[in-house]
C-alpha cells in the first residue's frame, strides 16, 4: 500500500492512535523492571503510588537472586540446552531444506508435507508420551532430555524457513559452478550457503529464541534444581510460602529475559522478517 | 600377454571417490540430506503420537502395567465436570483471543503502515511481547493482577474506571478468563500486526489511486480494496493462531493453574494436571488428543489454501 503524505495534524493523530498499543505492549516490562528495583518497604506499602520509585531504587532483589538461589545454575542449563539444540537443529534443518528446495528424489513431496505438518504440531499435544520416551532413553530429570527433544519443533521450523530462502537463490548460479567442475556439495558450501546467510541468521535467532522460551517440555522432563532451565527455575523455585517474594520474582523474570533482549536489540530486522516468513512463505 | 592383461583390467576407483560421486547424484544426496530430519520426526514425533493413541485407549497409570480399555477414558472424561468445563473454556478462550487479535492486529497494522517518526523503535516496542519468554512475562502479569497490590486496579481506580477495591482478577470466574485472554492477546498481537503489515505493504498503490479517482472514501477503500486484498494473509494468520491459541499452556499454567474451580483450564493444562500430577496418563493423553482434530483442520485449511494460491 502506498505510504501517503499526510498533513501534520493527521500525522499527530496517527501517533496518538498508537499510544494505547505501545502502552499495552511495553507497560508490563516497565512494571516488572520497576518492581524488581523497589525496596520491600515501598513494594508492600498500599498507600504508595505503584507506578514510580519514590524511596530510592535497590539492587537487593538481584543480589539475593544471584547469590542465594540456583539462578546461575538454571541460566547455565538454559544456555547449554539452547546452544546445543540450536546448533543441531540448524544443521539438520539446513540440509533438509536444501534437499526439499533443490533436489528431485523419491518421496520429496510427502516429506515436505510431513515437515509442514510437524511444524504445526503444538508441544502440548505430545508432552505426555514424550516424557515416557525420555524415561526410556535414561534421560529422566536431565537437561539432556531437552537437547534431544527441542529439535522436534526446531527442525521443522528451520527447514520451513530456510526452504523459502533457498528457493530465492537462482538455480543458474549453482549450475554455473557445477559446470565449472564443482561438485554439488562444493556448490552448496561455497555458493548457496553464503547467499542464504540472512536466512541462516534468521533460523539461528528463531531457534535460539524458541528454545530459550520453551516451557512445557522443560517443566515436564526436568525437576531437580541442578537440571532445570531458567524459565522453570524462576516460575517454580522462587515462589515462597509468604507473600514477600515479588521483588525477587520480578528480578528473575527480568534477568531471565536478558539474553533474548540482547539478541533482539541487535537483530530486530531479522526478527521482523523471520516472523512473516515463518507463517506466510 | 602381460601387457594385454594390464590393458583390460578395469580401473577400480578409490572408495572415497565413489562416495563423492554418489553424493553428486540427486537420488542419493536427497535422501541422505533428509534422513536426519526424517529419523527425528519418526522417533520423536510420529512414534510418541502412536503412543498417545495407545495411552488414550488404555488405563495407563504412572508405575503400573496397563490394559486396553477401549474408549472408556473418553466416556469418563465426558462424565467429568472438569473436562466439560475445559472443553467449553477451550472454545471461549480461542474464539475471544483470536477474534480480538484479528481486530486489534488489523488496526495496529494500518497504523504501522503510515509514515511514522521513530519507525524502528515503534516496531521494536510492538514486537517485544512476542520475543520475551512467555512464562516469565506472564509472571509480570500475575503480579499486575495480584489480589492485594494489583496495579491494574490501582490505575483503574485512579482514572475513575473502577470502584475500589476493584475486582479480584484471578480469583473470580469471569474475571480470570478475561485476564487469561488479555495476556494471550498481549502476547499474540505482534504476530498478527507484523504479518498483516507485510500483507498491507504488498497491495499495489495503483488500486488506491484508481479508487480515489472514482471518488471512494477511506471507509469504502478499506472495505473494497484493503480487506479483500488482505484475505489470504488474514486466513493464514487466523489458522496459524487458532492451533497455537487452542493448545496454549504457559499463560494459564502460570497465571491461574486452571482455577478458580477449573474456570480457566485449557486442554493442555488439564492434560498435565490429570496425566502427571494425578498420574492418570491414559486420561491425560486422551485430553491432549482433543487438540488433534483442531490440528487436522488447520493443516487441511493451510494446505488447500497454499495449493489454491500456487495455482
Amino acid at each position: 500500500m502506498a505510504v501517503r503524505r499526510r498533513p501534520l495534524l493527521a500525522k499527530i493523530a496517527m501517533h496518538l492512535g498508537l499510544v494505547p498499543f505501545l502502552l499495552f505492549a511495553v507497560f508490563p516490562f516497565y512494571f516488572m523492571a520497576l518492581t524488581s528495583l523497589k525496596t520491600d518497604r515501598e513494594l508492600y506499602d498500599r498507600e504508595a503510588v505503584p507506578l514510580l520509585i519514590r524511596q530510592g531504587p535497590t539492587l537487593e532483589h538481584y543480589k539475593t537472586l544471584i547469590w542465594e538461589t540456583g539462578f546461575l545454575t538454571w541460566t547455565k542449563n538454559s544456555l547449554l540446552v539452547t546452544i546445543l539444540a540450536t546448533t543441531v537443529s540448524v544443521v539438520i534443518g539446513t540440509i533438509a531444506a536444501y534437499a526439499l528446495a533443490r533436489l528431485r528424489f523419491f518421496g520429496v513431496g510427502p516429506f515436505g508435507t510431513g515437515i509442514f505438518v510437524t511444524y504445526l504440531v503444538p508441544t502440548s499435544l505430545l508432552f505426555l508420551p514424550l516424557a515416557q520416551v525420555v524415561h526410556w532413553l535414561g534421560l529422566a530429570d536431565s537437561k539432556w532430555a531437552l537437547v534431544v527433544t527441542y529439535p522436534t519443533f526446531l527442525v521443522p521450523f528451520c527447514t520451513w524457513l530456510l526452504m523459502g530462502y533457498f528457493r530465492t537463490v537462482p538455480k543458474e548460479v549453482e549450475e554455473c559452478a557445477m559446470v565449472d567442475g564443482a561438485t554439488r556439495l562444493q556448490a552448496l558450501m561455497r555458493i548457496v550457503l553464503p547467499i542464504a546467510i540472512p536466512g541462516l541468521v534468521c533460523a539461528v535467532l528463531f531457534a535460539f529464541t524458541l528454545s530459550w522460551n520453551e516451557f512445557i517440555y522443560a517443566l515436564t522432563f526436568t525437576s531437580s534444581s541442578e537440571e532445570i532451565t531458567a524459565s522453570v527455575g524462576i516460575t517454580q523455585e522462587l515462589i515462597r510460602g509468604d507473600i514477600y517474594f515479588w521483588g525477587g520474582l520480578m528480578a528473575g523474570a527480568v534477568l531471565g529475559s536478558v539474553p533474548i533482549v540482547i539478541l533482539y536489540v541487535f537483530f530486530l530486522d531479522y526478527y521482523v522478517s523471520g516472523l512473516t516468513a515463518g507463517a506466510v512463505k | 600377454m602381460a601387457i594385454g592383461h594390464v590393458s583390460v583390467r578395469p580401473a577400480v576407483p578409490r572408495p572415497r571417490l565413489r562416495i563423492r560421486e554418489l553424493l553428486d547424484r540427486e537420488r542419493f544426496l536427497g535422501p541422505a540430506f533428509v534422513s536426519p530430519a526424517l529419523l527425528l520426526i519418526v522417533l520423536l514425533v510420529a512414534y510418541p503420537f502412536c503412543m498417545a493413541l495407545y495411552f488414550a485407549l488404555s488405563n495407563s497409570f504412572i508405575g503400573r502395567p496397563s490394559h486396553f480399555v477401549g474408549l472408556s477414558n473418553f466416556v469418563a472424561l465426558w462424565e467429568s465436570d472438569a473436562f466439560r468445563q475445559t472443553f467449553q473454556n477451550g472454545f471461549v478462550f480461542t474464539g475471544a483471543a483470536v477474534g480480538l487479535k484479528l481486530v486489534l492486529g488489523i488496526s495496529l497494522a494500518l497504523l504501522l503502515n503510515e509514515q511514522l517518526w521513530f519507525k524502528r523503535m515503534i516496531r521494536g516496542a510492538v514486537l517485544m511481547p512476542w520475543v520475551i519468554p512467555t512464562a516469565l512475562s506472564t509472571l509480570g502479569w500475575w503480579w499486575m493482577f495480584n489480589s492485594l497490590y494489583s496495579v491494574v486496579n490501582w490505575t483503574g481506580i485512579a482514572l475513575g474506571l473502577l470502584d475500589p477495591p476493584g475486582p479480584n482478577w484471578l480469583g473470580q470466574k469471569y474475571y480470570a478468563m478475561t485476564a487469561v485472554v488479555a495476556v494471550n492477546v498481549w502476547r499474540g498481537l505482534p504476530f498478527f500486526a507484523i504479518t498483516i503489515l507485510a500483507g498491507l505493504v504488498s497491495i499495489p498503490s495503483e488500486m488506491y489511486e484508481a479508487a480515489e479517482a472514482d471518488g471512494a472514501g477511506a471507509g469504502a477503500r478499506f472495505w473494497h480494496i484493503t480487506l479483500p486484498m488482505l484475505k489470504p494473509v488474514l486466513a493464514i494468520v487466523v489458522l496459524f493462531s487458532t492451533i497455537f491459541t487452542f493448545s496454549d499452556f504457559n499463560i494459564v499454567y502460570v497465571l491461574t493453574h486452571g482455577g478458580p474451580i477449573n474456570s480457566t483450564h485449557l486442554f493442555a493444562t488439564l492434560a498435565r494436571q490429570i496425566g502427571l500430577e494425578s498420574g492418570q496418563i491414559g486420561q491425560g493423553a486422551a485430553i491432549s488428543l482433543y487438540l488433534f482434530p483442531v490440528l487436522v483442520l488447520v493443516v487441511w485449511g493451510q494446505l488447500t489454501f497454499v495449493r489454491r494460491q500456487a495455482n
